[in-house]
């Protein structure tokens, strides 16, 4: 069977959010609340629901536009209507009681065969389908998504002994396609598998923060980035989360706990946590938290607590010589070294990684499922077992031994062995519950540059970037600087795919695992050559990029280009040259040049003009596409998704998305192929512009903005030259279209222009400071 | 051979919001043809005695684009003998419709015309899909080109109008479109326009709960320093609006009913920079025109493009402002460029039947620097 209609009972924030999702994977769904007790409205809170989240920010939505496919109702009007999909989510209240009653008139209307399941974080499957029919039981099945559910990519399933083997494949094939979750097989057990150790950790960190009287600044110094683990740490990650859930996430877990579950000893009062719920400083939703931003006197000050006080001062920036020997010794130095910040770290994680080598098989059947949930439902960079083998699982061991404490026996196996994980053969294993290792798999159409890597080495590389025979003829194009920005060295190995690929390869992928395809190029280069005033310097780096990217573009072989996170600048125009791109969903693309203080000039304005040119769905006429283009290169907007990419042009309409990260380089493999077959490089293009008739309307456009304050002094001075660009320069006539060269030869010039300005190099230098734009 | 000639119909559609209004999605060539046939239907005038269709439109592109005139004729039914032109003067172009059929009927070229207006400011952009300025004009003469919302900021300097009695001005026409629309005074006009299985029946652009204190909290709309606001502008409206215009000989012999006579017709130009200014030189004109003054006037139609300008034009013109816009201006019922100039030609005709009174002046500014005015009197 196939999911291809779904229904969400519960307009909460969790079951909007797994609507919206749905939406966004193209499925239509019916978003049910109860009909409230006032006003006229039955539909009013899914309506509400649906209406607050075209407002937040991050977007649940990937583009406005899908919010189409949420229906709003409510259980009263359109209980009936359930009849028609193919899989109900429920996500009201945490009570069993208020949950089984639902089930009870879903069975009455629902299809045979469709698929129930519950999003709860704390109830069992068991009590949730006890004394149920028989059929309820065979659909049912707990989807445990995380919040938000746009964003996070965990999804943890749980069935039970009675679900029929088809509802967690069918569901979990659909999550993992096309909602992109890595979905992880739990078993039934109290806060599943994420929950479960993240809570423990939250806890024990929070306790031996009070016990061992650091600052909340320290603690989330050490317990953030040095360990892998988002710079939130643990206070600020209470702060988003909500403060009032932690008591809550406590008291469902000590009553569901076994008695001697080392959770329980964690357990202690924390009067100032009560205090600040009662007071309403429930987070970043409330008044503030552990942290809060007092802006008083119209300064923003971020503020933290004292935690013997309660009372608020600046945040200090915690100064620890363990935070400093981790950067350089990673997660084994912090923990061994002796300060209080390395202590606090050691009692922390000692527990914690402890505790979750404990639970397997307890929790769910393998390691791989421990890691994979830390990962996606906590963003740690690394999962317990993984960050064990890091700290070395033999020292860790023996560490614990010192001390007298218990070794879990998974932990005494890896200590005896080689570790959690291993690569044998060039494959990446892990050990299994019985002492073996196992083969990693990767699922059907799964296909991880990490795993290319450790099995061969890369066709060639320098600093900046390699190529990797990812097999089937097709070569991996990995960038691989910081925030993936490029520079020379990237052009050289782009030039070397230029020779390879044609002698022994079909096609290229432009593809790397890091958390962005590219920032864009890079502004340390460009502000070091400006500063000693080496132009020539950067005028050769721009126009090796365009020679570099026009090579790509009419390269004899397709050019894929598979981006993930941001794909900004430089790296935009690398997704403007390619024949195709197959882009994840979450893909932040922009030309975000001007923001600096310069033009795209890397074919970006010429590249974004004749996409809009080409748009159907945009008014004939030369100045469309003028307009547009202007107004996205010149105000740097970037698009929030793949779907805005294709609405703002950046990508192709054909382009295809990939929800599922794991599934991006295979998606991008295949899509190469499949233009390998009589593949002939795009014909060089010719742009219609209007010239100076187009660039006065632009200049009175711009007037406007100028007068309302909506654009700035170098605004003008950069969003002026964008005009000439994109309207061709003084020469340029509707009667006469312009070559790809001739714009390019625009950009350049007017990238040379601006780039010589206080207003650019302020610009620039500004943002390499503070990573944030200057408007000046 | 001279003719008299009259108003005798008008109606209008609902004036709603560009962009999240309820005639977002009506295309405009539809929503006229609409209107047309309201006319019609209210009127009674045989379609076969109408000579041409004349509509004005301020973007006549995209959907109101080719000979919309023609094609809403056939959209509306109207019989293939009746011709059809488009006219554009900008804001000023429905109410030229209307003073090209009086020419026509005092040459004896006509007996009956349909004198209409429409803009889809949702659908197609100020300044259309495809600007193109010429260049030397906009380096030599840039205010040619100026935008509207600074050539309001222009007049309200000069002229020295307060932001104060701007937004006491925008309230004062939100008040009286609210209790217009309350006592069912605008039903007269209005006819309801099918929209996607959806009848929409009411404006949609008037605030009864507009207050000088919500307005006094608005941001400046067009120059950071300045004192225009949203809230003292004319919103961007989708609308379509109709006038029938006669000869006297003919609405009496085919049992029409006159709401007016138009008595004397005018345009003028200013310059670009303060073009709210413009109905001033036009009013004059057609004032010394039909030989009347300004204190003769029972009834002042005065478009609301800003606040500002319309205030302006008043003090310049020594207008009574409790006889101007009784029923409420632009500034709450909203401003569809094409279509204004029918409404408040049409509007003026109707009041001054409705309450009975002898003289009325409609007039209104356009970009570029123009005024338009046309005075009637009871038929």
């Amino acid at each position: 069977m196939t999911i291809a209609s779904a229904a969400v009972i519960g307009a909460g924030v969790m079951g909007a959010g797994i609507a919206a999702h749905l939406a966004n994977a193209g499925v239509p769904v019916l978003l049910l609340d109860v009909v409230p007790k006032e006003g006229d409205n039955r539909n009013a809170l899914a309506e509400g629901a649906i209406a607050k989240m075209l407002k937040a920010d991050p977007a649940p939505f990937m583009s406005k536009r899908l919010a189409r496919l949420v229906t709003p109702g409510n259980v009263e009007d359109d209980l009936d209507k359930l009849s028609q999909v193919d899989w109900v989510v429920e996500a009201v209240i945490e009570d069993p009681k208020i949950k089984r009653a639902l089930y009870e008139r879903l069975e009455a209307v629902r299809k045979d065969g469709s698929i129930v399941s519950s999003n709860t974080s704390t109830l069992p499957l068991s009590l949730l389908t006890k004394d149920m029919p028989a059929r309820f039981a065979g659909d049912f099945l707990i989807t445990h998504f995380f919040n938000p559910p746009r964003y996070m990519p965990l999804l943890e399933l749980v069935v039970g002994p009675d679900t029929r083997p088809e509802v967690p494949q069918t569901l979990g094939a659909f999550a993992d396609q096309q909602l992109g979750k890595g979905v992880v097989m739990c078993n039934d057990t109290p806060g599943f598998v994420a929950n479960r150790i993240g809570t423990f950790w939250l806890q024990c960190a929070v306790v031996e923060t009070l016990n061992r009287g650091l600052t909340i600044e320290e603690a989330d110094a050490v317990m953030g980035r040095p360990l892998g683990i988002p710079k939130t740490g643990v206070f600020a990650l209470l702060d988003l989360v909500g403060l009032d859930l932690m008591p809550k996430v406590d008291a469902s877990l000590a009553a569901t706990l076994a008695e001697d579950d080392a959770y329980q000893g964690l357990r202690r009062p924390f009067p100032l946590l009560e205090q600040m719920i009662a007071d309403g400083y429930t987070g970043r939703k409330g008044k503030g938290g552990f942290y809060r931003l007092n802006k008083a006197n119209g300064a923003r000050v971020k503020e933290a607590i004292d935690l013997n006080t309660g009372d608020y001062a600046p945040a200090a920036k915690a100064s620890l010589a363990s935070v400093s020997a981790a950067r350089r010794g990673g997660a084994k130095a912090l923990v061994a070294h002796d300060d209080k910040g390395g202590q606090f770290a050691w009692a922390v994680m000692s527990q914690t990684l402890g505790y979750a080598a404990a639970l397997v098989p307890e929790i769910a059947g393998d390691i791989l499922a421990v890691d994979r949930a830390m990962r996606m439902g906590y963003n740690w960079k690394f999962g317990p077992f993984e960050l064990l083998d890091k700290l070395g699982a033999a020292d860790f061991a023996e560490r614990l031994k010192a001390e007298g404490r218990d070794v879990p026996p998974l932990l005494e196996k890896a200590a005896a062995a080689d570790g959690f994980y291993r690569v044998q053969g060039g494959r990446l294993q892990y050990l299994t519950v019985d002492g073996s290792y196992a083969d990693v798999e990767r699922g059907e159409g799964v296909l991880l540059l990490s795993d290319v890597k450790l099995r061969s080495e890369p066709l060639a590389k320098n600093g900046s970037a390699s190529l990797w025979d990812i097999g089937d003829g097709v070569v991996c194009l990995e960038i691989h600087t910081k925030l993936n920005t490029i520079d020379p060295e990237v052009f050289k190995i782009i030039g070397k795919a230029l020779q390879i690929v044609p002698k022994d390869y079909k096609a290229l992928v432009v593809y790397n695992e890091g958390s962005h395809f590219s920032a864009g190029a890079n502004l340390g280069l460009a502000m070091f050559a400006a500063n000693v005033g080496a132009w020539p310097m950067i005028e050769d780096m721009v126009a090796q990029g365009q020679k570099t990217y026009t090579a790509l573009k009419r390269a004899p072989f397709p050019v894929v280009s598979a981006p993930s996170g941001l794909a900004l600048g430089g790296g935009c125009e690398i997704l403007l040259a390619s024949d195709a791109v197959q882009a994840h969903a979450e893909s932040y693309v922009g030309l975000v040049e001007a923001g600096v203080g310069v033009v795209p000039a890397w074919g970006g304005c010429k590249e974004l003009l004749s996409r809009l040119a080409r748009d159907p769905r945009r008014p004939k006429g030369p100045m469309p596409p003028v307009a547009k283009a202007f107004e996205t290169i010149g105000m740097a907007q970037v698009a929030k998704s793949a779907f805005e990419a294709k609405e703002m042009g950046f990508l192709r309409g054909e382009d295809h998305v990939t929800f599922n990260r794991e599934r991006l380089l295979a998606d991008a493999k295949k899509k190469a192929l499949s233009l390998v077959e009589g593949y002939a490089p795009p014909e060089p293009m010719e742009l219609t512009l209007p010239g100076p008739s187009g660039k006065a309307s632009l200049a009175f456009a711009l007037r406007d903005l100028y007068a309302k304050g909506l654009a700035t002094d170098h605004d003008m001075v950069v969003a002026g030259e964008l005009a000439d660009v994109l309207t061709g320069g003084d020469d340029a006539d509707l009667t006469e279209p312009l070559s790809e060269d001739t714009v390019l030869k625009m950009e350049r010039e007017a990238f040379m222009r601006l780039v010589r300005t206080p207003g650019t190099l302020a610009r620039v230098e500004h943002t390499l400071e503070t990573g944030k734009p200057l408007r000046n | 051979m001279h003719k008299n000639v009259v108003i005798a119909g008008y109606a209008r559609s609902p004036f709603h919001f560009a962009n999240k209004g309820d005639l977002v999605k009506v295309r405009p060539d539809e929503m006229a043809a609409q209107v047309v046939r309201g006319l019609l239907g209210k009127t009674g005038v045989d379609p076969n005695d109408i000579e041409d269709l004349i509509v004005g439109c301020a973007f006549p592109e995209g959907e109101q684009g080719l000979n919309v005139a023609r094609l809403i004729a056939f959209l509306a039914d109207l019989p293939i003998s009746v011709a059809g032109t488009t006219v554009n003067r900008f804001c000023g172009s429905s109410m030229q419709s209307v003073h090209m059929a009086a020419g026509n009927i005092q040459m004896d070229a006509g007996e009956a015309f349909i004198c209409a207006g429409i803009e889809s400011m949702s659908r197609i952009p100020m300044a259309g899909f495809n600007p193109l300025l010429h260049p030397g004009l906009a380096e030599r003469f840039p205010q040619a080109y100026i935008s509207m919302g600074e050539t309001a900021e222009n007049v309200a300097q000069k002229h020295q109008i307060t932001r104060a009695r701007q937004e006491e001005f925008a309230v004062d026409s939100h008040r009286k479109a609210a209790a217009a629309q309350a006592d069912g005074k605008l039903q007269a006009e209005i006819v309801a326009i099918q929209a996607d299985g959806a009848s929409v029946e009411a404006d949609g652009c008037i605030r009864a709960d507009t207050s000088a204190e919500a307005l006094a909290d608005l941001k400046p709309a067009f120059a950071l320093d300045g004192s225009v606001t949203a809230g003292t502008s004319s919103p961007l409206t989708d609308g379509a609006s109709a006038v029938l215009v006669t000869s006297e000989d003919y609405a009496k012999a085919h049992g029409l009913e006159p709401l007016a006579k138009v008595r004397s017709i005018a345009v003028a130009g200013c310059d670009p920079e303060v073009m709210g200014i413009g109905p001033v030189a036009a009013s004059r004109k057609a004032l010394e025109r039909a030989g009347v003054s300004v204190g003769d006037l029972d009834i002042i139609e005065l478009n609301e493009a800003f606040a500002a300008q319309a205030l302006a034009c008043a003090d310049e013109l020594g207008l009574d402002l409790d006889k101007t816009n009784v029923d409420g201006g632009a500034i709450a019922l909203g401003h569809p460029l094409g279509a204004t100039g029918a409404r408040i030609t049409g509007k003026a005709a109707q009041l001054l039947k409705r309450d009975g009174k002898s003289l009325a002046l409609s007039t209104q500014c356009i970009g570029g620097g123009q005024g338009i005015a046309t005075v009637l009197e009871a038929a």
